[in-house]
């Protein structure tokens, strides 16, 4: 019986953890390429699948542990359309089945502590894991203690709907079926930076395509924290112009910038902002949000007075605390908090991370793309596509010249793309199969 | 041992290919950023065209063609104006090799 590898790299291990942190020119004996490191994930979204599967795909001999409490992935991005009744939750939820099998351990647990000076995470079964390289993508934590009444009474029957799920999306759909024809939507947009900042408009936009169709005198109430619509807005006034009636006395979608609900009332079923109280007959507050709670645990959410983590792009390593890296939402990066984004951004930690395994230095300047479709509910999408490339002078992801825009206007085209980038990003993210039977439509 | 055999056995039919295992780290980190919307390793679902075993010179060609607008596109022109032409001839190398 051979010396067990992992036991001779750990009676080494002592250089690794301060090593890793900067230069690692001086390291080339050590990481020879026959190391075999601990990577330890934690959420297995877009984010945390991804960077899985090319971790395994980039530097096989990485130990890989996903730690998940799901049973199954359900997407955020066209949850939108459950609520507009064109697609059915289960046209959103993806199985774990193929991603699960690339890995080296799957544990379907929650994390509730992690020693960053130990290097550990410790799950709610009793487990724990030593990690050479803790990965967290764990998305974000809503707060809604920000919002007055929104307690864990008030959350049976107010949704979200901004983590999809049966209990989240599903449910509200449910309510918007049961609202009477001349019913209000009462639904909420947080300050930026939040998840998916065209998420909230595309949401207003689902709906009043469903209203349209099955409540045509009911009305939609928007109270945006923001000063104005946070992105692709020309697209969007367009899309409710063109649809739904947006500028004239008809207009389906009441839309009230600088309105931030600073309370709920479940009972009364009322979103208190400044201004006023507004009744609705289903109401929909999506709360101020940070870096997941995990972050919180392993001491890396530290940027912007404690909601986000900061992180270096050339590794996505937390520039606080030695050997985490911090992916996709949770992240304080000047990308847009999309699940496009995670997806790349797991490629590029599984990039530098195997670089760095490999003893070589990393990309200086990476490039990384984002590309992200929103629907209009009436069979047409449009995009914002931007490439973003390290610049080394201002020390930031910057585009280059014309590498950063949205659609001229809306169109089925797109709505096709965005079909086929929900099927792409699905299998690239959960390593489905080329045969796998793709339901969701646009 | 067995266990990551395995593993490394359903990665390769997972990611089918050979240019994944021998390429150039930056080069598959680049094409592996466009899998989102053309797929993993370039075998697309749907409407977005699939870009595993286009023919090298086609593929510069056309990423030249979004960069100066002389083929139309909704999105492509915001994706080509990101990369110089050093990494499209990258992109198409990797590209190529994929069966």
């Amino acid at each position: 019986m051979t010396i067990n590898r992992r036991d001779f790299i750990k009676a080494s291990a002592g250089a690794a953890g301060v090593a890793a942190v900067g230069n690692l020119a001086g390291c080339a004996t050590y990481y020879s390429g026959n190391y075999a490191p601990k990577v330890v994930v934690v959420g297995a979204g877009f984010g945390g699948s991804t960077f899985a599967k090319y971790m395994k795909a980039w530097y096989p001999k990485a130990q890989v542990t996903v730690i998940e409490p799901n049973d199954h992935f359900t997407s955020c991005p066209f949850s939108n359309t459950v609520l507009a009744g064109i697609n059915t939750m289960a046209d959103i939820e993806l199985p774990y089945s193929h991603i699960s099998k690339l890995v080296d351990a799957w544990v379907k647990d929650t994390v509730t502590a992690i020693d960053n000076k130990k290097q550990t995470v410790t799950t709610a079964g009793g487990k724990t894991f030593a990690y050479d390289r803790l990965v967290l993508a764990g998305g974000i934590e809503l707060l809604f203690d920000k919002v007055q009444g929104y307690d864990a009474e008030a959350q049976k029957t107010v949704k979200h709907a901004w983590k999809a799920s049966a209990d989240q999306t599903g449910a509200l759909r449910k309510q918007l079926e049961e609202m009477p024809d001349g019913g209000t939507f009462v639904m909420s947009v947080p300050k930026a930076p939040y998840r998916c900042p065209p998420g909230p408009y595309e949401r207003a936009s689902m709906v009043a395509s469903y209203f349209k169709k099955a409540k045509p005198k009911s009305k939609i109430i928007v109270l945006d924290g923001n000063p104005d619509i946070a992105s692709k807005k020309g697209l969007f006034l367009a899309a409710w112009k063109k649809h739904f009636g947006y500028g004239t006395d008809n207009s389906m979608i009441d839309y009230r910038p600088n309105n931030m609900p600073r309370a709920v009332d479940a009972k009364k079923m009322m979103v208190g902002t400044e201004f006023d109280d507004v009744k609705g007959d289903v109401i929909n507050v999506v709360p101020p949000m940070r870096a997941a709670a995990i972050t919180g645990m392993a001491g890396v959410r530290t940027g912007n007075d404690g909601t986000w983590c900061p992180v270096s792009y050339q590794t996505f390593e937390s520039t606080v605390v030695p050997n985490i890296h911090i992916l996709g939402d949770s992240a304080l990066t000047n990308f847009p908090k999309s699940g496009s984004v995670a997806n790349n951004t797991g490629k590029m930690c599984a990039y530098a991370l195997s670089e760095m395994f490999n003893g070589r230095p990393v990309d200086p300047a990476p490039v990384v793309t984002n590309t992200c479709y929103s629907g209009t509910g009436m069979g047409t999408a449009f995009h914002v596509a931007t490439v973003f490339r390290w610049d080394g002078e201002k020390k930031a992801m910057v585009p280059p010249k014309d590498a950063n825009g949205v659609s001229g206007e809306e169109s089925e085209l797109e709505m096709a793309y965005m079909e086929s980038w929900a099927a792409n990003v699905w299998a690239d993210t959960l390593a489905l199969p080329a045969d796998y039977k793709f339901t969701a439509k646009g | 041992m067995k266990k990551s055999l395995a593993v490394t056995l359903l990665l390769a039919g997972a990611l089918g290919t050979v240019a994944s295992a021998h390429a150039d780290p930056r080069a598959r980190f680049i094409a592996a950023n466009c899998s989102y919307c053309h797929g993993p390793d370039g075998h697309s679902r749907g409407a977005v065209p699939s870009l595993a075993g286009l023919e090298a010179k086609y593929f510069v060609d056309q990423m030249k063609a979004f960069k100066d607008g002389s083929r139309p596109a909704t999105v492509m022109k915001k994706h080509a104006a990101g990369y110089t032409e050093a990494e499209y001839e990258m992109m198409a190398k990797y590209f190529a090799a994929i069966k």
